[in-house]
């Protein structure tokens, strides 16, 4: 049945914006801070007070919308975006109406079809709300406590249009915006404090039609997982109710973590009239070429930018350029060791291999892991100049992942060097060949097996540590020879 | 002469001359009020106390100069840290502002001595200071009149002796209408060229704080302690202050005033409009030129001011909500509710229509018939003023359509006492600064007359004003308190 | 124009008013006349103007992202109607 309705997914996404002050006023934007410590006349809403724009709130606009590819407004304006709530000082919040700053970009994401297109309507800037506390939970709780800390935070709210069409391509567009704002250097995307969130908009249709269905608004989505699972629900629940000649309701519904559902969040409250209009405490902004053009040339390298550089410049496959590139350490680490060790496919394998194997199994970021890129390229180093084999390398690493400690001295310290003299492996390979005649039989037999179990032995015989480019040498020369 | 009765100039002068000490001034002050205030009920709360403090600080310094040490008054909107600052309102009786508003510390940073929070029309809504959440102020030259509004005890206090100066603010006449009902001088400022932070907002776009004082020079001087750039509000001018009081004496000879023949119609009493015409006549002897112009629009400034000054306060006052301060009804069961009678016991009905009347004009459905409509018009007003000021360096009018009305006499009819401030709205709309002086007396009540120039051209208007005051004597006449 | 008891209503929980039975007649009576006194807009024609919502031709005040001193919390909370654990205390949300 689901085969035959087509989901149209729109998210809008808020980010908290990176800057030291709050949006409006010198407070220190904060989290976790004792409650309403970070609070001021201006962000408690005090009567009198008024609003000063903070730059770098603007800048990081900028550098987003570039990076998202929108179009960049010469001219927009700050509103009031009237609503009651109590996490609210001034009970209302200034926003950005009918002139944002930015409109139509676009972020391409990749789904199972190849790469995709998907459009943003708009980025506008904002300021966030303070945080309710509640006795037990909303619902069933006497009171609520109100902490402003967060009140004020800038923030930016990017809408995309409708052209997710799965779940799946939900998440991958968050990730991937997530990343994009991560390599910007604007916010800290930490979905678990807040500092990214996400309400989805969506609707199902039959597949083949155009016009679009009822939508549902979805909020409380703290997690890609969550994201995923209320997307998935909520298609679910509105082909369901479709199929059996329902209509869906416009409406805000809620994820409810704990049961895995969505719910109305309808109560008796009238709909919502913001009564937007221009807040008469902040002038327009007037944004010209220059600036345009300034914030531009200051942005750092973005995600897919460093993905066609890996494989233009290195010839590295896609595969490749998007695990280097799934974050900005890990990107940085791999051009800091390429920039040491100018040979990056190898580089790159040991970064998507055993590197990668080591943080999964530990949990770990790259950023906090003791391998250094010195570190790496010094393994790599004593494995090119022979001093290891490529076995050793990799118990090497793994001793560095947990110490620290330099390959060098690692090598030096466990007395793993290589042996490539070669008087000293003919030892061991006459010692097996004359521990294994039936092998030795097998292989003059045309037995190519018996060869590779012969290296093994001789490997073993020598802890690992014989070369075994001369292993293999030596073993057939002997073997002929006899 | 009694000290209370001098002027702030003057009062300066003999402090700089240590003639007097501050704390005389105060005491006088302090007497002056202690015989007056039962009568004219100006204060919502007094300071004097704090203000003794003040004052012997500044006498134990060597020098003492400007307004240091001379007793002024703040209307109850401006907030003053420490001193609670209530507009007026029950919603904000035990209102205490950590800060001060940025006027009020410059005034405190010139040393000037607060002797106390002055009366006004609930959050600065009214014409009459009735509308208090308090009490009513009486006008001291006719206590069964008010004094005027919002700006009701401010003027009241300057009149009565109770000050030697006021702060106040001016939305749509708050400072000029109240100053003209009282006979005192009223200044409001260009949009921009004072601070409008620490200034409880009605609205946003057409608030500016200014000073009352009795005489043209003494507005001069508040207006060197108050004016200038402040990075707390994004909305005020990077623009250098001049000196007001330098150019005072320089005389009006060839000055262009236009007078503006709709403030000179139908619903401005004959004997306003005489009286006023008169004052032009005293400008023409002073060699300037003056000719009627028009101000085409003006009759659609009051509804437009209606609609855009309670649509900002709609949104400015819905911070009153019981939450972070002020009244809270205790009894909600939950938040809407809680909100809903907090905000309807709290305000009294002169805020709740207004508040209304905003929320409706920016609801869905309405926003285009009314708010963006009256921005359109606001823009038509502010260059029927463009058009004028290319030919006239200023305009004169009457200030307000009548003398000082009878407490109660417009109180049950709102629409009625909207249309009281028809001629001091128009300047809030354009953000052009503009100044009332007396300009004459009906009946022993004082009449006001209005100038208004171009941005920043208060010290213009300061020139015009004193070259008028200086050839007329209505500015040494006081009313007559002493039982 | 002629403002409905409901309108009133609404308005009046739009902007968070509770108003007793006998005060909304009145203010529909006298909102009704001051809607009707606006009405006198309406013979003007603003086709093609501009609206002015700043009259200041001012652009791009900012600020630099610096921070300054935070409230004591003592004075944050010190007009709170009620506090509870250095927060503001609410009644329950729905």
């Amino acid at each position: 049945m689901t085969d035959k309705y087509e989901a149209v997914i729109g998210l809008e996404v808020h980010v908290e914006l990176k800057t030291k002050s709050k949006a409006f006023c010198h407070c220190a934007t904060s989290f976790g801070a004792e409650p309403n410590t970070h609070v001021c006349p201006i962000c408690l809403g005090m009567p009198g007070v008024l609003p000063v724009l903070n730059r770098q709130m603007v800048e990081y606009a900028l550098m987003t919308a570039l990076a998202l590819n929108c179009r960049i407004a010469d001219y927009c304006k700050f509103d009031r975006k009237n609503y009651f709530y109590p996490d609210l000082p001034k009970n209302y919040q200034i926003s950005q109406y009918d002139l944002p700053i930015a409109r139509s970009g676009s972020l391409v994401i990749e789904t199972k079809n190849g790469q995709r297109a998907i459009g943003i309507n708009r980025v506008h800037m904002e300021e966030d709300a303070g945080k309710l506390v509640h006795k037990g939970n909303i619902i069933t709780t006497p009171y609520s406590l109100v902490d402003l800390n967060r009140a004020g935070t800038p923030l930016l709210e990017i809408v995309s249009e409708p052209d997710l069409r799965s779940p799946g391509e939900a998440r991958v567009y968050m990730e991937q915006l997530r990343l994009i704002l991560l390599y910007l250097g604007v916010s800290d995307c930490k979905m678990e404090e807040g500092s990214l969130r996400c309400d989805a908009n969506i609707s199902v249709r039959p597949q083949g039609q155009q016009q679009l269905g009822t939508k549902t608004e979805i909020k409380n989505l703290n997690s890609f997982r969550s994201l995923e699972r209320a997307l998935d629900y909520e298609i679910t629940r509105q082909i369901e109710a479709l199929a059996q000649g329902e209509r869906i309701i416009q409406e805000t519904r809620t994820w409810d973590e704990d049961r895995q559902v969505t719910m109305s969040m309808r109560s008796k409250e009238e709909a919502h009239d913001y009564r937007y209009f221009p807040d008469p405490d902040l002038p327009p902004l007037r944004i010209d070429r220059d600036w345009v053009e300034r914030v531009r040339r200051s942005l750092p390298e973005l995600p897919e930018q460093a993905r066609r550089r890996l494989s233009e410049e290195y010839n590295l496959s896609r595969y490749d350029a998007l695990l280097l590139t799934a974050s900005k350490d890990i990107l940085d680490f791999f051009d800091d060791c390429v920039a040491r060790y100018p040979k990056p496919k190898v580089v790159a394998n040991w970064i998507t291999g055993d590197l990668a194997r080591l943080l999964n199994q530990s949990k770990l970021e790259i950023g906090d892991c003791r391998v250094t890129p010195a570190l790496l390229v010094g393994l790599l180093k004593l494995l090119d100049e022979g001093t290891i084999s490529g076995k050793i390398a990799k118990a090497v690493l793994e001793e560095m992942f947990t110490t620290g400690e330099a390959p060098d001295k690692i090598v030096k310290d466990r007395r793993l060097i290589q042996i490539s003299d070669e008087s000293a492996v003919k030892a061991i390979v006459d010692e097996v060949i004359a521990g294994n005649p039936k092998v030795v039989e097998d292989f003059r037999n045309g037995k190519d097996k018996a060869l590779g179990f012969l290296v093994g032995q001789v490997m073993k015989a020598s802890k690992g540590k014989a070369n075994p480019e001369l292993v293999n040498r030596l073993l057939r020369e002997e073997l002929s020879r006899r | 002469m009694e000290l209370y009765q001098y002027t702030v100039q003057e009062i300066g002068e003999m402090l700089a001359r240590r003639e007097v000490t501050a704390s005389e001034v105060l005491a006088a002050s302090a007497e002056r009020i202690g015989r007056v205030e039962s009568r004219i009920h100006a204060f919502i709360t007094l300071t004097l106390e704090e203000a003794e403090k003040t004052a012997k600080e500044l006498d134990a310094r060597d020098e003492i100069g400007g307004l240091a040490g001379i007793p002024c008054g703040i209307k109850d909107n401006l907030c003053t840290r420490g001193v609670r600052t209530t507009c007026a309102s029950e919603m904000l009786e035990d209102f205490v502002p950590p800060y001060d508003a940025t006027a009020v510390k410059k005034l405190k940073a010139a040393g000037a001595v607060m002797v106390g929070k002055l009366n006004m029309d609930e959050f600065a809504m009214g014409s009459s200071t009735e509308n208090s959440g308090f009490f009513p102020t009486h006008n001291p030259w006719d206590l069964t009149r008010v004094p005027g509004g919002s700006s009701g005890g401010a003027a009241a206090a300057v009149a009565a002796g109770e000050v030697f100066y006021a702060l106040a603010s001016d939305t749509g006449g708050s400072i000029r209408q109240p100053a003209s009902f009282c006979g005192v001088v009223g200044m409001k400022p260009t949009y921009g060229r004072v601070s409008r932070f620490g200034l409880v907002a009605f609205a946003s776009s057409l608030d500016q704080v200014g000073p009352i004082t009795r005489t043209v020079t003494d507005c001069a001087l508040v207006m060197n302690a108050i004016c200038g750039h402040d990075h707390l509000d994004s909305t005020s001018l990077k623009v250098p202050v001049p000196d007001y009081t330098k150019d005072l004496q320089e005389g009006i000879k060839g000055l262009k005033i236009g007078f503006p023949r709709e403030y000179f119609q139908e619903g401005v009493d004959r004997g306003v409009r005489d009286t006023i015409m008169k004052a032009l006549l005293k400008f023409e002897e002073l060699g300037a030129v003056v000719e009627e112009t028009s101000l085409p629009h003006s009759e659609y400034a009051l509804p437009t001011y209606y609609i855009i000054a309670p649509s900002e306060a709609s949104s400015n006052l819905a911070r009153f909500d019981g939450v972070r301060y002020g009244y809270r009804d205790g009894n909600a069961r939950d938040t809407v509710e809680m909100f809903s009678s907090t905000r309807a016991r709290g305000f009294g009905p002169e805020v709740i229509r207004r508040v209304m009347l905003g929320t409706y004009a920016l609801s869905s459905g309405y926003y285009d018939a009314y708010y963006l409509k009256a921005l359109k018009v606001r823009r038509l007003i502010k260059e029927d003023f463009d058009r004028a000021f290319e030919r006239y360096d200023i305009l004169a009018s009457p200030t307000t359509t009548s003398t000082a009305f009878r407490i109660g006499e417009k109180a049950q009819d709102p629409l009625t006492m909207y249309m009281s401030d028809m001629l001091t709205i128009p300047v809030n709309l354009a953000g052009i600064p503009s100044i009332s002086i007396p300009g004459g007396f009906i009946d022993n009540l004082p009449v006001g007359l209005q100038l208004m120039g171009p941005p920043l051209s208060e010290a213009t208007l300061l020139k015009a004003a004193y070259a008028f005051e200086q050839a007329t004597d209505y500015h040494l006449r006081t009313p007559v308190l002493e039982v | 124009m002629a403002l409905t008891i409901e309108e009133v209503e609404h308005v009046a929980r739009l902007a968070r008013l509770n108003l007793p039975a006998e005060e909304k007649n009145m203010y529909a009576q006298q909102l009704s006349s001051i809607l009707d006194f606006f009405t006198i807009l309406n013979r003007l024609p603003t086709d093609g103007v501009e609206p002015l919502a700043h009259v200041l031709p001012l652009f791009n005040v900012m600020r630099a992202d610096e921070t300054g001193p935070s409230l004591p919390r003592d004075e944050a909370m010190a007009n709170a109607p009620l506090a509870e654990d250095g927060q503001f205390k609410v009644p329950k949300i729905v």
